[in-house]
């Protein structure tokens, strides 16, 4: 019988337990979810930077798409990584398929869009209010990027953030490319699936409750330093 | 501190300059030539087209037709805008900032670390104590001052000021005023616009008045306000509206 009650001590006891299988799942969450925000970031932000700043043909199709990007069904992004590094697929040599590299790769096609639409709504806002003086300093396009980014950096926090619970609340891709494998490609919300399916219902809601509290962590400590920062700078 | 000697300002052309945005005619054709090192004040109604002009004539904005150049290499140059546009770090970091993007110091600068010439722009200003301060909860007569202290960096020989001083008070006029008066004083053209009569009197050397997108004076300073030759600048001195 489920009641919150056993939910949360079970919660409770797999922390209290620190069990070393678990450890693992969490790590390996957070390392997949955090590498595929940083890849994503890395890309995205200049990538939504640009477009903020270029006119160019075809640059309505290409906001509209990322926009549209953003509510890419994660098993759709899983499909097509999976469908590509297959055995049988264009990038099959390379031997990725199931393992953590291909849960980094389709968690970056899920995020990517997200932050390059997010980054580019922010930084043209931006670019409005400095274009200006910018162009007075006499600064180029690309040149501007960086002042931009760095500029509009508490608002681009939230956009990450925004990433990060995309791919930390995902389960669709990373089953599909992962394989959801023990000791290798388990993550927190593979497990959680394969949990309930079980019947294994308090441990589900366990590892739900344990996933929560880290994503909970870690946008606390974004949220500290970001507005410690702006208190300091304005 | 060493006595420098400016080199003569080159001369900026305008040739036929018109402004069209979306059908409606924003700038009539405009032939002008700002020569020598003046204080060159735009003047007129609003929505005359002074700011316009004066974006044009720093390449902000490009003419619908016409031409708009430097009889020679076009000189350093900077604007100063109505609402001050700082970047949103440090006033200190605001400064530092232009300094790595380009220009040369300036020549009484020369020689110290970047940090060390924006602390000397912030000290000529009386920002000092600011420094570390967020540069945009500054008041609005500091941020403007920072915003002079940023162009004063740029060592500009051009420096244009949009109605500088249209949302301060008295004192941070004043301010604004001697500022422009000391980067006159150090070689520095300026060209400003305003629609305080009092400010023109004060600051102007010639004087451009723009009524309805067209350039109807060009004259001195005492010429434009003694012996006005449009009826329009007439009305505008005497403080009537005009249309």
């Amino acid at each position: 019988m489920l009641t919150s009650d056993n939910a949360f001590s079970t919660a409770l006891a797999l922390i209290m337990s620190m069990d070393s299988a678990l450890i693992s799942i969490v790590m390996l969450s957070l390392q997949v979810s955090l590498m595929a925000v940083f890849i994503a970031s890395l890309l995205a932000l200049p990538l939504g930077a640009a477009l903020a700043l270029w006119r160019f043909p075809g640059r309505n199709v290409v906001i509209v798409a990322l926009n549209a990007l953003m509510g890419l069904p994660p098993v759709v992004a899983g499909l097509c990584v999976y469908l590509l590094l297959s055995r049988a697929g264009p990038l099959g040599e390379w031997g990725l398929l199931f393992t953590p590299t291909a849960m980094v790769i389709a968690q970056v096609i899920l995020v990517l869009p997200i932050i390059a639409a997010l980054t580019r709504q922010q930084v043209e806002a931006l670019h409005g209010e400095y274009a200006e003086q910018l162009n007075s300093f006499g600064l180029t396009r690309s040149r501007m990027i960086p002042t931009l980014l760095w500029d509009a950096r508490f608002a681009l926090m939230t956009v990450i953030l925004a990433g990060f619970g995309r791919a930390s609340a995902e389960v669709g891709a990373v089953m599909i490319v992962g394989g959801n494998i023990d000791g290798v490609t388990r993550v927190m919300t593979t497990s959680i699936v394969l949990e309930t399916s079980k019947g294994n219902l308090p441990m589900a809601l366990g590892l739900g409750i344990i996933l929560l509290g880290l994503v909970t962590m870690i946008n606390a400590i974004a949220h500290v330093i970001g507005e410690t920062a702006k208190r300091r700078l304005g | 501190m060493t006595i420098y000697q400016a080199p003569p300002v080159a001369t900026l052309q305008l040739e036929n300059v018109s402004f069209v945005h979306r059908g409606s005619t924003l700038l009539k054709p405009t032939t002008l030539q700002l020569a020598g090192c003046h204080r060159t004040l735009i003047m007129g109604p609003n929505g005359a087209g002074k700011s316009l002009l004066m974006r044009l004539s720093h390449g902000l904005l490009t003419p619908t037709s016409g031409s708009v150049h430097w009889q020679s290499e076009p000189p350093a140059q900077a604007m100063v805008f109505q609402r001050p546009v700082l970047l949103r770090r440090s006033a200190l970091d605001n400064l530092t900032y232009v300094l790595a993007i380009n220009n040369p110091p300036r020549p009484e600068l020369k020689g110290l670390s970047r940090k060390a010439q924006a602390m000397s722009a912030l000290e000529k200003f009386g920002l000092a104590p600011l420094a570390k301060r967020p540069a945009r909860v500054l008041s609005g007569g500091e941020q403007q001052r920072l915003a002079l202290a940023r162009a004063w960096l740029l060592n500009p020989r051009v420096l244009f000021l949009d109605e500088p001083t249209s949302a301060l008070d008295p004192a941070a006029i004043k301010a604004v005023e001697d500022a422009v008066l000391e980067f006159h004083h150090s070689g520095t053209r300026i060209v400003m616009t305003t629609h305080d009569l009092h400010q023109a009197r004060r600051l102007a050397n010639d004087v451009l008045f723009l009524h309805n997108g067209e350039l109807l004076e060009h004259t001195p300073a005492n010429v434009f306000f003694t012996a006005p030759s449009s009826p329009e600048a007439g009305a505008f001195i005497r403080g009537e509206l005009v249309w």
